[in-house]
């Protein structure tokens, strides 16, 4: 077999290899394409309806979505727009392009994201009389290890939390990955956001005094993960602040949306 | 090759030659996957179909590898293979596959797949190579499942996400093992396994490297 190790052989054999290898991945790849693409989305609307505490598992994700109206935010002006179409709309590919998306102040940035789109979607559940009963709102910031994406939900009434979740991190399993434990999301309903027009909500070092003044506008951090705690609690107020949703929530409350 | 020696090859990596037990091949994936039986399962299918695929691969084009890159030709049919598999997976088994997430792209790593390919495969005609893979898979298999069985039960309460063991935590009598949740738990469970293993075969017991020398009698001493 001295004859497989010339050097001829050895550049024939490697590079046709290489073709049939490829052809086989990029095959499985472009093929199974849709029904990733399908996936994801689903998993995403699972996501926003586990955020909101509406998810059922007695029905399908895409039944259950049917009570959600996805509408498009211009985070400049705090408006519905019709700009870009919810379906198409791909809002972390819209934050990297500088042509959509605005450069944020270091000062500013606080949930250190770098860039914000211009627009952002959000999800509305509304009441059979056409009033919004739950606004959930993408979110994302920068933990320990990587950006935390997720969304968290309000009440109709803007000021009360109704759920956060995240759908994808890089935390450490045990420490900052408990930010998908549910018996921490459940402190998040009911919380209080906003507090003489300015966002009050975060999450603290250790645990919440309940009969402390202010509770309300708390939730506790995590143990052993101060980096992820303290991500989560600048998403949240970035978020909800002047930068991200609040101009939307104001118009929201005064009906000018 | 014969019938039997083709059962053989399929049946000797299970119990009398198990890649996990006896070689000690594969056992990162075997921490780290094992705390839920469902993702153990697909995992163990992945990693046989990859197992299977790659030896009979390898096997195919076994005469023309240049000894100088085997090594890579392997690798490179692996990753791809592995990475196929990865986007199956992403299609049809989302949910799991995001749990799974890098242990199946770590499959080209597991050494029970190169170790079958290089040992096996470069020597033997592609069908019974085909048939060691799967045999090795699983072999893989048997023993994820048991420690993924204990694991689940009595550290979750749960063997495929249904409850078995109602917690106390939820209103009933059992107070799960937490250790059982965490990675070092299957190097026990592992080490158990090969403990009554080798008790049943004693023949896999290995020979000790090194054996005490009985005492010899201290020199008697002079000038005293």
């Amino acid at each position: 077999m001295s004859s497989n190790d010339s050097i001829g052989k050895t550049l024939t054999v490697a590079l046709l290899l290489c073709i049939v290898c490829s052809v086989i991945v990029s095959t499985a790849a472009v093929v199974l394409k849709p029904a990733q693409e399908y996936n994801q989305g689903l998993d995403r609307k699972r996501n926003i309806l586990a955020a909101a505490g509406m998810l059922d598992d007695s029905k399908t994700v895409e039944e259950q979505f049917e009570q959600i109206t996805t509408r498009v935010v211009d985070l400049r002006t705090g408006k519905f727009t019709d700009a870009v179409e919810p379906d198409s709309y791909e809002q972390l590919k819209a934050a990297k392009n500088p042509a959509r998306s605005t450069e944020l102040d270091p000062q500013e940035d606080i949930a250190d994201i770098s860039r914000r789109e211009h627009f952002a979607e959000v999800y509305l559940v509304e009441d059979d009389r056409g009033n919004v009963d739950k606004i959930i709102l993408p979110v994302r910031g920068y933990g320990l290890w990587g950006t935390l994406y997720g969304f968290i939900a309000l009440e109709g009434n803007a000021q009360t939390v109704a759920g956060l979740g995240f759908y994808e991190h890089k935390e450490t399993p045990g420490l900052g990955g408990e930010v998908d434990n549910p018996r921490w999301k459940n402190q998040w309903p009911g919380k209080q956001v906003y507090r003489d027009g300015e966002v009050a909500l975060e999450v603290i070092k250790g645990t919440v005094d309940s009969g402390a003044p202010g509770a309300e506008y708390k939730v506790d951090g995590l143990a052993g993960a101060t980096l992820t705690t303290r991500g989560v609690s600048n998403l949240v107020q970035f978020w909800l602040g002047d930068n991200g949703f609040a101009p939307f929530i104001e118009n929201l409350r005064a009906g000018e949306a | 090759m014969s019938i039997q020696s083709m059962k053989d090859t399929l049946t000797t990596p299970i119990f009398r030659d198990n890649p996990i037990a006896l070689q000690i091949l594969g056992i990162c994936s075997a921490l780290a996957v094992t705390s839920s039986l469902k993702v153990t399962l697909v995992m163990c299918m992945a990693l046989t179909f990859v197992a299977a695929f790659a030896n009979f691969g390898v096997s195919l084009i076994r005469h023309h590898i240049p000894g100088s890159i085997r090594i890579i030709v392997q690798m490179v049919i692996i990753a791809s293979l592995v990475i196929v598999v990865d986007e199956f997976l992403k299609a049809y088994a989302y949910e799991i596959s995001k749990q799974l997430s890098v242990f199946v792209g770590l499959i080209i790593t597991n050494c029970i797949v190169m170790g079958r390919a290089e040992a096996f495969a470069m020597k033997n005609p592609p069908l019974p190579s085909f048939v060691d893979g799967v045999g090795n898979g699983l072999g893989y298999s048997v023993v994820l499942i048991a420690v993924a069985v204990v694991r689940e039960l009595f550290g979750s309460g749960k063997l495929m996400g249904i409850e078995i063991l109602p917690l106390a935590t939820e209103g009933g009598w059992y107070v799960p093992n937490g250790l059982l949740l965490l990675p070092p738990s299957a190097f026990f469970l592992i080490g158990f396994f090969i403990w009554a293993l080798r008790s049943v075969r004693t023949e896999q017991v290995e020979e000790p490297d090194f054996k005490l020398a009985s005492h010899t009698p201290a020199p008697a001493r002079e000038g005293v």
